[in-house]
């Protein structure tokens, strides 16, 4: 059997979606564009620090690819 | 002449073979006398290589332009018995600062283990180490050092190669069987053999002055990312020896190189740093500037550190961008790998082919410093907005939590790459658990023993030819294969371990042997010793398997 490969969560695992977009959006409201920027990056390495797992972290770069 | 240093001029002597007008075939040429061209000549004639060095100047690297030494050449350079020298001279340090505009983001310690003989790292201006390394190489009678002798061309045979030098007395013929290319990031001899050498620059500058100043700052790696001094930029400062300053300020691609170099647009760059009111690092520090320089950095390599009987070594074979110390450091490096293989070569105990393991093995060393230069790089001068929001992002985390300090990347320094596959090693066996991280491919591990009654080291017992470290039973004979002999160096007969670090970072204890390259890297490893297993690692390790 091969080694399970973790995998990226594809459904729902927020139990209020609306409620969590509108705290990040709030979050950001007033800031100019450059102060969202970092506060992005900042986002971005807080929670891929907590996800951890690197296989994870690399479906997730591969499924935020730009169409 | 500097301040605080004087360029010796070296002899240009004439060679009795220009005056004669008759082409001399000898074994091995080395052209460049920089740190990797003068290494390598002390390790090939230490090995018994007679040596010709040329070079076409007669002083020492002009301007300081490596600083930092690591402990690895250090031990290498301490074999060819100079690096006590160096440490002596150079300033020790193993703590580093990181700031962010006004603010500490980040702070290590490299924490060196205790029981080793070399430092962690040291900072010294290259002219020194050149300097002491010239000085040994007069030393010893096997080394030629030829100087204003520029190499304009070379023709390869079979089994030699052609070379024109050109001296204040005019153009003359030399042959080489082995020639060593230590001609430094400009290699002509890379084109004389059509080598490519790829790899990618950086699109930014940046400013290196040394300045004189007697300041109380700790010998400590300070960097600062967007300082108030240097906005937008980064600034790195180092002090090395005779209260000489290192001060990198990154310019960017914009800046005009020929606007920078003058002296009244370096000063107020330093004076914003050292001398300015506003200044949270420095107020009123009285300085003068001794040397600056522009540089824009690249990270390549040749495709192949031989060809024919051509070898690569240093600068010539990759270049590397200086964040974490790596150009000479690992140039050294491949002295150390080179010069035994080249000498049982030359004295017909290996064959040929074992050359190419020098490739293999230092390629791979190269690729791994390139990859660690490239990303700190990357970090360093991020190339788009997005990379910047990065770096920045990091660096304002590193301020409030643990997890980002790691992240924050101003140049991992230098540390020696196991060569953890080489064809040369015997792979560790099942039967054959170590807990010790002296894998076959790793540099050994230094560590104090007692050997006649008195305080040494393990690495200075190390590094002539190949050894048998033994712990346990003392085994009746040293092993050979031809005239390769690998001698016993017994813990508890010929060196004491009396502080018990060897046994612990060997993992000893059980009794092991460990069968050591001259380069003092581990070839393979037993719990046992077993003389047809020895014979069989000692022929792999020097491509005698047939
Ligand atoms: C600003 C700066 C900071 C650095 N900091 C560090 C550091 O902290 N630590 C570190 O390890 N490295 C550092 N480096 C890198 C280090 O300086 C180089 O890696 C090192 O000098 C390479 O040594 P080399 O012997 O290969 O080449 P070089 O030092 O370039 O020597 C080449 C020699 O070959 C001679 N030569 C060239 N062509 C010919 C010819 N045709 N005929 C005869 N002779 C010839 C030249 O005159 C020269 O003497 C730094 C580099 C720079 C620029």
């Amino acid at each position: 059997m091969s080694p399970i490969k973790a995998e990226l969560n594809d459904q729902l695992n927020i139990a209020d979606p609306d409620g969590f977009y509108q705290e990040l959006i709030d979050a950001q409201r007033g800031l100019d564009d450059d102060k969202q920027q970092l506060m992005n990056a900042k986002l971005i390495i807080i929670l891929a620090n907590q996800i951890g797992d690197r296989d994870i972290l690399s479906a997730a770069i591969q499924l935020a690819e730009p169409k | 002449m500097l301040q605080t240093y004087d360029y010796p001029q070296y002899d240009y002597i004439q060679s009795p073979e220009q005056i004669n007008g008759q082409a001399v075939r000898h074994p091995l040429v080395i052209v460049g006398g920089g740190p990797v061209g003068l290494t390598m000549a002390l390790d090939c004639a230490q090995r018994g290589i007679k040596t010709i060095l040329i070079d076409n100047n007669n002083t020492v690297s002009v301007g300081s332009r490596a600083v930092c030494y690591a402990k690895r050449p250090l031990e290498i350079w301490d074999r060819l018995a100079c690096g006590e020298r160096m440490s002596n001279k150079g300033v020790g340090w193993s703590k580093g600062k990181v700031f962010f505009k006004d603010d500490l983001a980040y702070q290590f310690d490299l924490l060196p283990e205790t029981g080793h003989k070399m430092p962690a790292m040291i900072n010294l201006q290259q002219y020194y180490l050149e300097q002491y390394l010239v000085d040994k190489c007069y030393e010893n009678p096997l080394i030629e050092l030829r100087w204003k002798h520029n190499l304009i061309s070379l023709t390869q045979h079979d089994e030699h190669s052609d070379l024109k030098v050109e001296t204040p007395d005019g153009i003359f013929s030399i042959e080489a069987d082995w020639l060593i290319a230590c001609d430094g990031a400009n290699s002509k001899i890379r084109d004389m053999v059509k080598a490519e050498f790829t790899g990618h620059f950086f699109q930014d500058r940046f400013l290196i002055a040394d300045v004189v100043m007697k300041a109380d700052y700790p010998a400590e790696r300070w960097f600062w990312f967007d300082p108030p001094f240097h906005r937008n930029q980064s600034v790195l400062l180092h002090k090395q020896s005779d209260n000489l300053w290192r001060i990198d300020f990154q310019l960017g691609w914009d800046a005009d190189p020929e606007e920078e170099k003058k002296t009244e647009n370096i000063l107020p760059r330093i004076k914003a740093m050292l001398t300015d009111p506003n200044s949270k690092f420095g107020k009123n520090v009285e300085f003068e500037l001794e040397w600056s320089s522009i540089y824009q950095f690249a990270c390549r390599r040749v495709d192949n550190f031989r060809y024919g009987r051509v070898l690569f070594a240093g600068d010539s074979a990759h270049q590397v961008s200086p964040f974490g110390a790596r150009g000479a450091n690992t140039g050294v490096q491949d002295a150390d790998n080179l010069a035994w293989k080249l000498a049982l070569i030359i004295q017909g105990d290996a064959p040929i082919k074992l050359i190419d393991t020098y490739n293999e093995e230092r390629a791979f060393a190269a690729d791994d410093n390139l990859l660690n230069s490239t990303r700190s790089t990357d970090f360093i001068t991020p190339k788009t907005k997005g990379s910047r929001y990065f770096r920045d992002a990091i660096l304002e985390l590193a301020e409030d939590t643990q997890f980002a300090k790691p992240f924050v990347n101003s140049g991992r320094l230098s540390v020696p790459t196991p060569y953890k596959k080489s064809s040369l090693n015997s792979a560790d066996q099942a039967d054959n658990l170590f807990d010790s991280d002296m894998t076959p491919g790793t540099n050994c591990t230094d560590a104090p023993i007692i050997m006649n009654g008195k305080d040494a080291w393990l690495l200075n017992q190390l590094g002539e030819g190949f050894r048998l470290l033994c712990f346990g039973d003392k085994p009746t004979a040293d092993v050979s294969i031809g005239n390769i002999t690998a001698k016993i160096l017994h813990i508890g007969s010929d060196i004491i371990d009396q502080k018990g670090l060897l046994t612990e970072r060997f993992d000893g204890q059980k009794g092991a042997v460990y069968l050591i390259r001259p380069d003092q890297h581990v070839a393979a490893r037993w719990r046992e010793f077993d003389l047809k297993k020895i014979q069989q690692a000692i022929k792999t390790a020097t491509c005698n398997l047939g």
